[in-house]
């Protein structure tokens, strides 16, 4: 009976272990392997070419300028979209005074804001950047026009056309679509937090800063690692904002190119396809050092409750 | 929800195993991704050569054409498609279009996989970069076509209808013909006739003239000057033939052939340094280098800028925010001073619309016989008219009412007469041209963050760099 039983376990994992190598593990393979060949994506000849698309990439400044990009919004953007979805979530579900027969709630109307929040979660990126690109435009877009409104001519800028300001433009058009996402996630396992813990705390004599440090962020971390490591793949992407809003795109100056932009130019632009896989696996590299590290900095001990 | 009891366990596992099946061939697939090969046995046969079918055209077989979808639409190739469907009836319905603005994206894949298709127009900000496609030798040689009598005229040969240029700007080394420009574009200044009018000025034939007529502009609160600063690779439309009139055309061959210390000449600081007066002066319409194209055009069209570098195709593409008594009107760069040494009326004037026949097209004569009937007198006559672009075909404006600005351009052609300069930057390192020296240096000139001292040494850097760089195909003037 026992050899039956593997059998039945086998013949069950077959097919997901199959399908996965298929479009899981072999594209990476696949990658891994043009990356050692001088691939123009424009024909199907080519020759291996050992080390040398790492060589160049090792020496290639503009592949740096684009890590580093890459490695700032890695810091900027989840640290920001988390601290605002963490904020806003607890407003929403313990910052209003306490009402009849609750010693917690959240701010008045709170269940529209959940849903305002959640708005930009279902523009697709596109759209929003599409958007923005509008919004940000120095001669018409409304930025400029409402700063121009209330008279602060002098804080009118060039925005995406500024190689100072164009990265940080973009981690706020990223941080604001994704934000909403967060603030519905973390008010959902804030709402599975006992509210006992809450009023105990409050008879303590607890604030609200001491309550959120104290026993919701402790209680909501995994959800927080989750979200962390989830916002810091999408800012090491970060492709379709520059694609679609930035001069160039990727300027000003190679002030917003960013690894998956450098793929896609290298690709389609320039005919370099071996090259720009050597620059797919150093991403690759990159997002999994950011995962390890991530676990291994958020490791806690699980509070039950 | 439904209930499994009528799936057995056996019956699970039967189709999960079946699955397993299907998932082998798909993995193989997978692989081929890459990597398809090339072969010639799909190729369908030729025709028979006669009078009205020289190049022996498949008289039955499909035809398969994909076209860059910007500022010329795709209105002419649709009409010269039911041309080629007339003059082979057993073709009608498998003429297969295509029209696309990512040209690249979307062909990428057809050709690596060997499947190309039988025509494309590869153009726009997305075209495949054409120095890889030679050296690769993925697109067939055109000169049959160029030798086969053309359309209109029995007696002469489509080469000899051409315009001159077109056909040595479609050869990288040596003899092949790669690529056929089918639309015959004149860079430079753009301006509108009337509204230079309104400041009772005409269009300033001096650098000196160019900044009163700014200054002038500037004083009834109109920018001199505006350029899509998000795509600042407009701005060499006006700025390259302005360095060759200064300093000849050697200057540009050289910057071309990636010459060390090229763009070091003396004409090009002195051009750069005049540009960046403009904005220095503060004749640069506010925020441009944040506009696109589109937008840079449009406020040029509502007159709060009289000047833009642009190319012919402006017309058409500007046309719905054109007022009507524009006047529009292209001209060649002002002199900078006496001692310049090409006359003014040097001009970019050069092909357009690349068309390129892949070498493993199934049917590589149809798409040559396409291009041979676009090339005639009736579809040029229809492009013109359609999209107020001249053609290569030399001709075809007779007896048309040409619309103003392209009526200018030709003015503005045969002025330049033997003075025509054609940078071959552009086509040649279209990286190096856009991306670099474009977005990288130019662009951060004329938003006032780089000197030109400055700018020459970032070019100059970014030029070495494409020298050194041994995965990029090198051409050079002959």
């Amino acid at each position: 009976m026992q050899h039956g039983k593997y059998r039945f376990i086998a013949g069950f994992l077959a097919l997901p272990v199959i399908l996965y190598a298929v479009f899981v593990i072999s594209p990476f393979v696949q990658a891994i392997y043009y990356s050692f060949t001088d691939w123009t994506g424009l024909s199907s000849d080519f020759k291996m070419v050992g080390f040398k698309n790492y060589n160049w990439l090792l020496h290639d400044d503009l592949f740096w300028k684009a890590v580093g990009h890459n490695v700032v919004l890695l810091l900027v953007v989840p640290l920001v979209t988390l601290g605002l979805g963490l904020f806003f979530a607890f407003m929403l579900n313990v910052g209003g005074r306490g009402r009849k027969n609750s010693a917690i709630s959240g701010v008045r109307g709170s269940s529209l804001y959940k849903v305002i929040y959640f708005f930009p979660q279902v523009l697709s990126i596109a759209i929003v950047a599409l958007l923005f690109q509008f919004t940000y435009n120095p001669r018409n877009g409304a930025i400029n026009a409402f700063l121009g409104g209330i008279g602060l001519e002098s804080l009118q800028q060039q925005w995406l056309a500024d190689p100072k300001l164009a990265l940080w433009c973009l981690m706020a058009v990223m941080v604001w679509s994704n934000v909403g996402f967060y603030v519905v996630l973390f008010s959902a396992g804030m709402s599975s937090i006992p509210k006992d813990f809450y009023e105990a705390a409050l008879l303590d004599g607890a604030n609200r800063i001491k309550t959120f440090f104290k026993i919701t962020l402790p209680l909501l971390w995994d959800t927080v690692q989750t979200g962390w490591i989830y916002m810091g793949i999408i800012a090491l992407d970060a492709f379709a904002v520059v694609q679609i809003m930035t001069v160039g795109p990727g300027g000003p100056a190679d002030s917003t190119q960013v690894m998956g932009y450098y793929v896609y130019t290298k690709t389609f632009h320039d005919g370099q396809a071996g090259r720009a896989t050597t620059i797919g696996v150093a991403m690759l590299i990159v997002t999994l050092i950011f995962a390890v590290v991530v676990t291994r900095l958020g490791r806690r001990e699980r509070l039950e409750y | 929800m439904g209930s499994t009891s009528d799936v057995g366990r056996r019956d699970l596992i039967k189709r999960s195993a079946a699955l397993g099946l299907i998932s082998v061939p798909a993995m193989s697939a997978l692989s081929a991704c890459a990597s398809g090969g090339d072969d010639d046995a799909k190729k369908v046969d030729k025709g028979k050569k006669s009078a009205k079918n020289p190049l022996a055209v498949n008289e039955s077989a499909a035809l398969d054409v994909v076209i860059f979808d910007g500022g010329f639409g795709q209105q002419y190739a649709k009409d010269a498609e039911a041309e080629y469907a007339a003059a082979f009836p057993k073709t009608k319905g498998k003429v297969k279009h295509a029209a696309t603005q990512k040209i690249q994206t979307v062909l990428q894949p057809r050709f690596n996989g060997g499947t190309p298709p039988d025509l494309v127009d590869n153009s726009g900000a997305e075209q495949m970069d054409m120095g890889t496609l030679v050296g690769k030798n993925q697109l067939t040689d055109l000169t049959p076509l160029l030798d086969a009598p053309s359309l209109d005229d029995p007696n002469k040969t489509v080469r000899e209808t051409l315009r001159p240029g077109v056909v040595e700007m479609g050869q990288f080394d040596g003899k092949p013909v790669w690529i056929l420009y089918y639309a015959y574009t004149v860079y430079g200044v753009w301006y509108s006739k009337s509204n230079l009018a309104k400041l009772d000025m005409e269009y300033p034939e001096t650098w000196d003239d160019m900044l009163k007529v700014c200054e002038a502009a500037k004083k009834k609160g109109i920018a001199g000057w505006t350029y899509p600063g998000k795509y600042p690779y407009y701005l060499p439309f006006s700025l390259y033939p302005f360095i060759a009139k200064i300093g000849g055309r050697d200057v540009l061959d050289s910057i071309d052939n990636l010459e060390p210390n090229a763009w070091k000449h003396p004409a090009v600081k002195a051009a750069f340094e005049a540009y960046y007066e403009l904005y220095k002066k503060g004749y640069i319409l506010k925020g441009t280098p944040g506009l696109t194209h589109i937008e840079s055009q449009t406020a040029w069209n509502q007159g709060k800028a009289l000047f833009i570098p642009n190319g012919s195709w402006v017309e058409n593409e500007a046309k719905k925010t054109t007022p009507k008594d524009f006047q529009m009107a292209v001209a060649a760069p002002s002199s900078l001073d006496k001692s310049d040494k090409l006359p003014f009326g040097t001009l970019w004037a050069s092909g357009g619309e690349p068309f390129i026949v892949p070498k493993a097209a199934k049917n590589p004569q149809g798409g040559m016989e396409l291009l041979r009937i676009m090339l005639g007198e009736k579809s040029t006559k229809n492009f013109i008219k359609q999209v107020s672009s001249l053609s290569s075909l030399n001709g075809g404006t007779e007896g048309l009412s040409l619309p103003p600005g392209l009526a200018s351009a030709q003015e503005a052609l045969t002025k330049a007469g033997k003075n025509v300069v054609n940078p071959r930057l552009q086509d040649w390192y279209v990286t190096l041209q856009k991306q670099q020296i474009g977005v990288g240096a130019l662009g951060e000139m004329m938003a006032g963050r780089m000197t030109p001292a400055e700018t020459i040494k970032k070019c100059q850097k970014f030029a070495d760099d494409t020298a050194k760089d041994d995965a990029v195909k090198k051409y050079k003037h002959v």
